[in-house]
């Protein structure tokens, strides 16, 4: 490897760290892409996240349906290569005649929108709280690890209806819920490999050549930590989308008339001698969404993760 | 030794069982409007006399922590309040729903369980195999669908089409059965009536497979991947190398080791059946705990709600806790 | 020799499929052991010595097999028994001691009942009862294990019966390790690395024992070692193995004060040796070849202070010296081709 000189003037300093990081950025991606080629089912299920997200971005291009407003005359047709079917409805239409596949394209958004909320705001707090508990331990981290504890104490669903029961329906309400309960995870993982990683050599080095602590935390132990962390964070996500459908399939979650996958299928439920379809097809819009987040999660924690710190 | 450590650990939770009553409290706080106004608006008009005459009976005219002992005092009583609905006491109608949920929960745990060992097992021991792949998959798809619509899927094959299962219900309408446990299928078994059991029996497999499937998925691949491990040992060549048959190796040797961390996700895994059954039960009309949180809620019978959620946690604390005991035994380095 | 051997080996071969091509673990090994002999089988780790006990007992994990060869154990060919007739003879006619004893023990199980159940699978306490009803068989089999525990000089045996391997020292763990080797009597004993993981004293109390027995009850027993100090402490006789090969072999005498293969010449000089301080020490050049490239001539020949270019250009036979010492080098053949030796036997150059 040749090596340029490093500038003096501070500008050009600083423009040389960037290049420095910027190069070690592309080499750890050719390396990861390297690595996940090894994982074919694992791209597999990339591209059908991807193509999930582009559904919903760009839903109202994709369908000439309205996701809310059906019509009487309309009602329970059934998928187009039944009897009576049509291409118009290309997996049929719902007690009040809206077309499901234009319903399930627009489901997509709160199911995304849902999973990713409630996994960023776990991923935040529980990050913050165990790298902090983790560094300075003391009174801090004995409070918050009891309240994790306690969070322990209620089985996930329990506490997220719980929660939604007292507070009440809604899109917040519902990030709540899940993040009230989902930070414990990280918080854990975190604060276990904060521990683990004070202990080591760099972080003495970094401690001795002076540098700050939070410094130390954020530059130094940090991305150490973030593999793991953001392996964890493609697991719970599936988790997280389960639980939504969950709620919402209970009524507890996103209201209708705004589509969401387990309200419709729970709207089907009365059909079912006669109108099969209407529950079907969007629980399969969330069996095939959360099978790839977790086969792409399982492809990465084998890239990223191959001490198996998680699970 | 053993005995103390194991009293030490049911002692640990009494803290934990604390704190949770002190959370229900305070989100039972946190919900706006006082009960007495809740009370109100699903109980009718009353006068202001009344009201304030009811503010007094629930310590509601008390300072916060004065109403936090009160609380803590009754729930320790078993007195957790009564529902502004049915105006019974809130553990009465749970003890009356607890049978059936504890039915749906064991039935579920039963399924996994049968389905996970063998499966984990053979997995590990024909490793790579098509018998492996398949499996793994099938795991994988368990732990990625809801179990709501597992169990509409399950109703739509099996009652709708092929009408060999009921829908809805524990028992059949026409069938009589004298309850003593609550349980109908130890009840059928108490009573010798058969044909009671084999009705409770129809009732109950969609809803303990729909409830289950998620729980036997994550067993068998921990199972799997523990005997994978313990295969591998130095002490599983050793038994070979004594003459141990190959089902004694594997069943004995690697399986006992291979239980250890099983049996702590199986622990984990009664806090999905907990929660999963006010699921299930919403999908099969079970007629548990769960339809009963469920219907309060949209009630907004909070006290009914705040004993079932305790209730549900305290479960789950006693399952860990029994999970925990189970785990000293399997383990003989276990130091609690 | 006029007494028939225990075992003999006969050109046994085991190899393992990888993704690099085949691995020749273990090429062409003749041994023979007579009844009541200890055999030292020293080498390097990596060199196939426990890939030779394993394949006596056949417990090759597969994909990796026997390719070739036979292993007669008292007349009969082990490779053609039955995998029943096979788990009769493991335990009961061949018992296997191994190199790291906490983790051969099953953590899970009580160290009593893990010597008992050798008892159990071969049905050495008979009882008149199915197994879990006979009180009397339990009792007796109970008493058995106790009385082994004293033999191998575990301490307060009643009470040791009942714990659990992690509760015991590294010694004790290789005792009951023993003793779950000597429950069956049997007629030989592999002992693969028994005294590695352990301390220094602790070594020398468990070589004694080891051959208290042997002398005691007159097992046949293969010590795998890497430790020449230690085999030649205790063996009668030493096959030396480099590569999947035994280069050489002959009794300890022999081989410890006149090695003819320079692998046994070169082992000899890694080890520090007292009254020798000031002499350093010569440690052999070079790595342990990889298996799966080996080259075609002498796989030792790229560390050899003595070779030749010839040395790698064909397989070098083993060459019999004297009635029982062998050697596979290049320098021998050339003698034996000097006398006008030819194939004595199947495999081997020899005047005879």
């Amino acid at each position: 490897m040749t090596t340029t000189p490093a500038p003096t003037s501070s500008w050009a300093r600083a423009r040389h760290l960037w290049g420095l990081r910027w190069r070690m950025m592309r080499r750890n991606w050719s390396e990861f892409a390297h690595q996940m080629r090894k994982h074919p089912l694992a791209i597999i299920a990339a591209v059908v996240i991807l193509l999930y997200i582009l559904a919903a971005i760009f839903a109202p291009a994709i369908t000439v349906h309205d996701p809310t407003r059906g019509s009487l005359r309309t009602r329970f047709e059934p998928p187009f290569w039944m009897e009576g079917g049509s291409t118009e409805f290309l997996l049929g239409t719902d007690d009040q005649g809206r077309d499901i596949l234009t319903r399930i394209i627009y489901g997509a958004r709160v199911s995304l929108l849902v999973g990713v909320i409630a996994v960023g705001v776990s991923v935040l707090v529980g990050l913050t709280l165990g790298a902090l508990a983790g560094f300075y331990r003391g009174r801090f981290d004995t409070i918050v690890s009891r309240a994790a504890d306690l969070l322990l104490a209620f089985p996930f669903l329990i506490f997220a209806i719980g929660v939604m029961a007292f507070l009440g329906p809604g899109f917040g309400n519902l990030i709540l819920a899940l993040t009230f309960k989902g930070w414990v995870e990280f918080f854990r993982l975190v604060r276990g490999e904060m521990m683990a990683e004070k202990t080591k050599e760099y972080v003495e080095a970094a401690r001795v050549s002076g540098m700050g602590k939070v410094a130390i935390i954020t530059r130094e132990i940090l991305p150490n930590i973030m593999q793991a962390v953001f392996v964890l964070a493609t697991l719970r996500m599936g988790y997280m989308i389960i639980m939504e459908a969950s709620l919402s399939f209970l009524g507890l979650g996103i209201q209708p008339p705004t589509p969401a996958w387990g309200s419709m299928v729970a709207s089907g439920r009365d059909y079912l001698l006669t109108a099969w379809w209407v529950s079907t097809f969007p629980g399969l819009a969330i069996v095939g969404l959360v099978l790839a987040i977790n086969l792409f999660g399982e492809g990465l924690r084998d890239v990223l993760d191959p001490r198996l710190k998680i699970e | 030794m053993r005995a103390i450590k194991v009293l030490e650990r049911i002692l640990a939770t009494i803290p934990i069982m604390f704190g949770v009553a002190i959370m229900v409290f305070i989100f039972m706080r946190l919900t706006p409007g006082d009960p007495v106004d809740i009370m109100m608006g699903a109980g009718g008009a009353v006068g202001a006399g009344e009201i304030e005459q009811l503010r007094a009976e629930f310590h509601l005219d008390e300072p916060i922590h004065i109403q936090l002992w009160y609380f803590l005092r009754d729930a320790a009583r078993g007195d957790l309040g009564n529902s502004y609905i049915k105006k019974r006491p809130t553990m009465e109608l749970i003890a009356e729903r607890l049978p059936a949920t504890i039915e749906l929960a064991l039935g579920a745990l039963f399924f996994a369980l049968i389905i996970a060992f063998p499966i984990g097992i053979l997995s590990a021991v024909k490793q790579n195999s098509w018998l492996d792949r398949f499996s793994m998959a099938g795991a994988f798809l368990g732990i990625s669908m809801p179990a709501f619509w597992l169990g509409i899927v399950l109703i739509l094959i099996f009652s709708v089409k092929l009408r060999w299962l009921p829908v809805q219900g524990r028992i059949s309408y026409d069938v009589n059965l004298q309850e003593i446990t609550g349980l109908y299928v130890v009840d059928s078994i108490l009573t010798r009536n058969w044909p009671a059991l084999k009705d409770a029996l129809r009732h109950l497999i969609l809803p303990s497979i729909a409830l289950g499937a998620a729980v036997a998925a994550i067993v068998a691949r921990v199972l799997r991947s523990s005997m994978l491990e313990t295969l591998r040992a130095d002490y599983v060549t050793l038994a070979r190398a004594k003459g141990a048959p190959e089902h004694r190796v594997v069943l004995r040797h690697a399986l006992r080791n291979a239980l250890i961390p099983t049996v702590t996700v199986i622990g984990l895994q009664v806090g999905v059946l907990l929660g999963g059954n006010m699921i299930v039960e919403t999908v099969f009309g079970w007629p548990g705990l769960g339809r009963l949180v469920v219907d309060a809620i949209f009630n907004r019978d909070f006290p009914l709600v705040q004993a079932s959620v305790m209730v549900y946690a305290f479960t789950f604390v006693i399952a860990n806790l029994i999970v925990d005991i189970l785990y000293t035994y399997l383990n003989p380095k276990i130091t609690l | 020799m006029t007494q028939e051997p225990l075992l003999e080996l006969r050109n046994l071969t085991t190899v393992f499929p990888t993704r690099r091509g085949e691995v020749r673990a273990v090429e062409s090994v003749n041994l023979s052991l007579a009844p009541g002999e200890v055999l030292g089988l020293v080498g390097e780790s990596g060199c196939g010595k426990s890939t030779v006990l394993l394949s006596i007992m056949r417990l090759i994990r597969r994909p990796g097999h026997i390719a070739e060869g036979e292993i007669r154990f008292q007349g009969r060919d082990l490779r053609a028994l039955s995998e029943g007739e096979m788990r009769r003879v493991r335990g009961r006619e061949i018992a296997m001691i191994f190199q790291d004893p906490l983790s051969t023990l099953n953590p899970a199980f009580r160290v009593g009942d893990q010597i008992r159940e050798s008892l159990r699978l071969h049905h050495i306490v008979d009882g008149r009862w199915p197994w879990p009803l006979d009180m009397g068989a339990r009792r007796r089999e109970k008493e058995r294990v106790i009385q082994l525990m004293e033999e191998v000089g575990i301490p307060s045996p009643d009470a040791r019966y009942k714990a659990y391997p992690h509760e015991f020292s590294g010694g004790m763990q290789q005792r009951a390790l023993i003793a779950i080797a000597l429950a069956c009597e049997p007629r030989l004993i592999l002992a693969d690395e028994p005294t590695t993981a352990l301390d220094v004293t602790i070594q020398a109390q468990i070589l004694d024992l080891m051959k208290r027995i042997n002398e005691r009850r007159g097992t046949g027993i293969i010590l795998v070692t890497h430790d020449l100090g230690v085999a030649a402490e205790f063996c009668h006789r030493i096959a030396v193995m480099y590569a999947g090969r035994i280069v050489e072999m002959g009794s300890v005498d022999e081989v410890i004060e006149s090695p003819q293969h320079p692998y046994t010449q070169g082992l000899l000089d890694c080890i520090p040796r007292l009254g020798r301080e000031r002499q350093p020490l010569s440690p052999i050049p070079g790595n342990v070849p990889d298996l799966a490239t080996l080259p075609p001539g002498c796989s030792f020949a790229p560390r050899c202070p003595l070779a030749r270019p010839v040395c790698e250009s064909g397989p070098i036979p083993m060459v019999r010296l004297a009635r029982d010492r062998r050697s596979r080098c290049l320098r021998h053949v050339d003698f034996a081709r000097e006398q006008g030796w030819t194939w004595g036997t199947e495999y081997e150059i020899s005047n005879q």
